[in-house]
């Protein structure tokens, strides 16, 4: 089965649809979908919920989404760095649903791994845990979250081979593993399509069977704080 | 004299012990870094690395090598890389010894409050919620006043809670405290603050 895709645009066809649920990887601006988030945008698909850490900036990730109205609902943990977001947020025209960093983590690898629900401590005692089931297991009580299944994850790795196996870079990995297990179906833009035979078959991050297509782009890679050092003081 | 965000930062630096795998917040905590001697500690970013190096040079940056704070970072001999959900994972599992994070109160019981304030924007917690319910021990470093002068060592949190009877010990710019049965005990007066000075200054329960 023909897994690779010459578009972000024909990689997204067909899979697209108002008030869907879709998971995107990515930490801040690291390892973002930034190809598939342009194409959806372009694609004018409306009343989306993402489930993402981060919401990107104005003119950049899923900022881009929220500039044209696009988002109904953010699954996130940290929204800090877009203007436009809070606007919408702060104005009741976008829902925002905190999630603990490693709790948002977990339900997508949950529901990715056919587990509806799962017990944790992150969040006991907070607002967190507000109408959720409590339970004690040995001693020390946990709330039950529920994992995540998107109709849809869209995701950004380094280099695939064309049956879908997936390598990341670095700390661009974040959610990005995650969140293709949760998607019905996933969509992976990478930076390198190499042959099958290519990569390493120890080395391999995300097997293919959780990567339906694949699309090869060329990436901004934009970067949210650059911090140096001078090399006189090091 | 109170103790500075440098000295507040050394202080902390001798709560971490030889070996240990450690998370640290973004503010004064990440100047604790600057700290750690001789002690062999490989520091976590909960984006998904082990072993977090320095800022770069200018010019080597790299966008794919970046701390829980966005910011651009470099790899150790050491590091390793993973997802976010095995991230969580090593925290939830009690594998990373200890994070050392900011707060805006806590109570005597332990209580923690640094992720939001009511009517005020609200950014998400982050990784916070995690870190203080998964890591095996949780030390807090702030200012001991808020802007007002107020105590921000509480009987009891006014803001929503971080974490429940999470936090170990609080290093405040006045001392040290242990959060134990009845309230905090005072551990260490900064430099020139006396005990008197300590207790004055304090809401919460001092139970030595």
């Amino acid at each position: 089965m023909k897994k690779v895709y010459s578009s972000a645009r024909e990689a997204l066809d067909g899979l697209l649809f108002d008030d869907m649920l879709i998971a995107a990887g990515g930490f801040g601006l690291c390892g973002i979908p930034e190809l598939l988030l342009a194409a959806i945008r372009d694609a004018g698909t409306k009343g989306l919920t993402f489930a993402s850490n981060n919401a990107g900036v104005d003119d950049f990730g899923i900022g881009i989404l929220l500039q044209t109205k696009q988002v109904r609902k953010m699954m996130s943990s940290y929204v800090g760095e877009n203007a436009e977001f809070m606007r919408q947020y702060l104005e009741g025209e976008l829902e925002v649903e905190f999630n603990p960093q490693g709790t948002l983590a977990e339900r997508m690898r949950a529901g990715g791994a056919g587990i509806p629900g799962f017990y944790t401590k992150t969040g006991v005692g907070t607002q967190i845990a507000e109408g959720k089931d409590h339970k004690d297991f040995d001693g020390e009580t946990y709330i039950m979250e529920r994992g995540i299944v998107a109709d849809l994850a869209i995701v950004k790795a380094w280099k695939a081979d064309d049956t879908g196996n997936l390598i990341f870079r670095k700390t661009a990995r974040n959610f990005n593993v995650p969140a293709a297990m949760c998607g019905k179906v996933c969509v992976a833009e990478v930076e390198e399509i190499v042959p099958r035979g290519s990569l390493d078959p120890d080395h391999i991050h995300l097997p293919g069977v959780y990567v339906h297509r694949i699309v090869q782009g060329t990436h901004e890679k934009r970067i949210e704080q650059r911090t140096t050092r001078k090399k006189e003081s090091a | 004299m109170p103790w500075d965000r440098n000295q507040m930062a050394a202080r902390a630096a001798e709560e971490l012990e030889d070996g240990m795998y450690v998370n640290l917040g973004i503010g004064i905590p990440t100047l604790v870094a600057n700290y750690t001697g001789d002690k062999d500690i490989t520091l976590q970013s909960e984006n998904g690395m082990l072993g977090m190096g320095a800022f770069p040079f200018e010019g080597e940056e790299d966008a794919d090598v970046i701390n829980a704070g966005k910011q651009t970072i470099t790899e150790l001999d050491r590091t390793s890389y993973f997802d976010s959900a095995t991230s969580f994972g090593m925290i939830r599992g009690g594998k990373i010894a200890c994070a050392i994070l900011g707060a805006m109160e806590v109570a005597e019981n332990g209580d923690l409050a640094n992720w939001m304030i009511p009517g005020k924007l609200v950014k998400g917690m982050g990784g916070a919620m995690d870190l203080v319910a998964g890591v095996k021990r949780v030390v807090v470093v702030m200012d001991h006043q808020n802007k007002k002068g107020e105590s921000k060592l509480l009987k009891a949190c006014t803001l929503p809670l971080t974490g429940a009877g999470v936090v170990d010990r609080v290093i405040t710019n006045l001392g040290v405290f242990d959060v134990v049965d009845g309230g905090l005990k005072i551990i260490e007066c900064a430099d020139g603050v006396t005990e008197q000075e300590l207790r004055a200054a304090t809401e919460a329960t001092i139970i030595n």
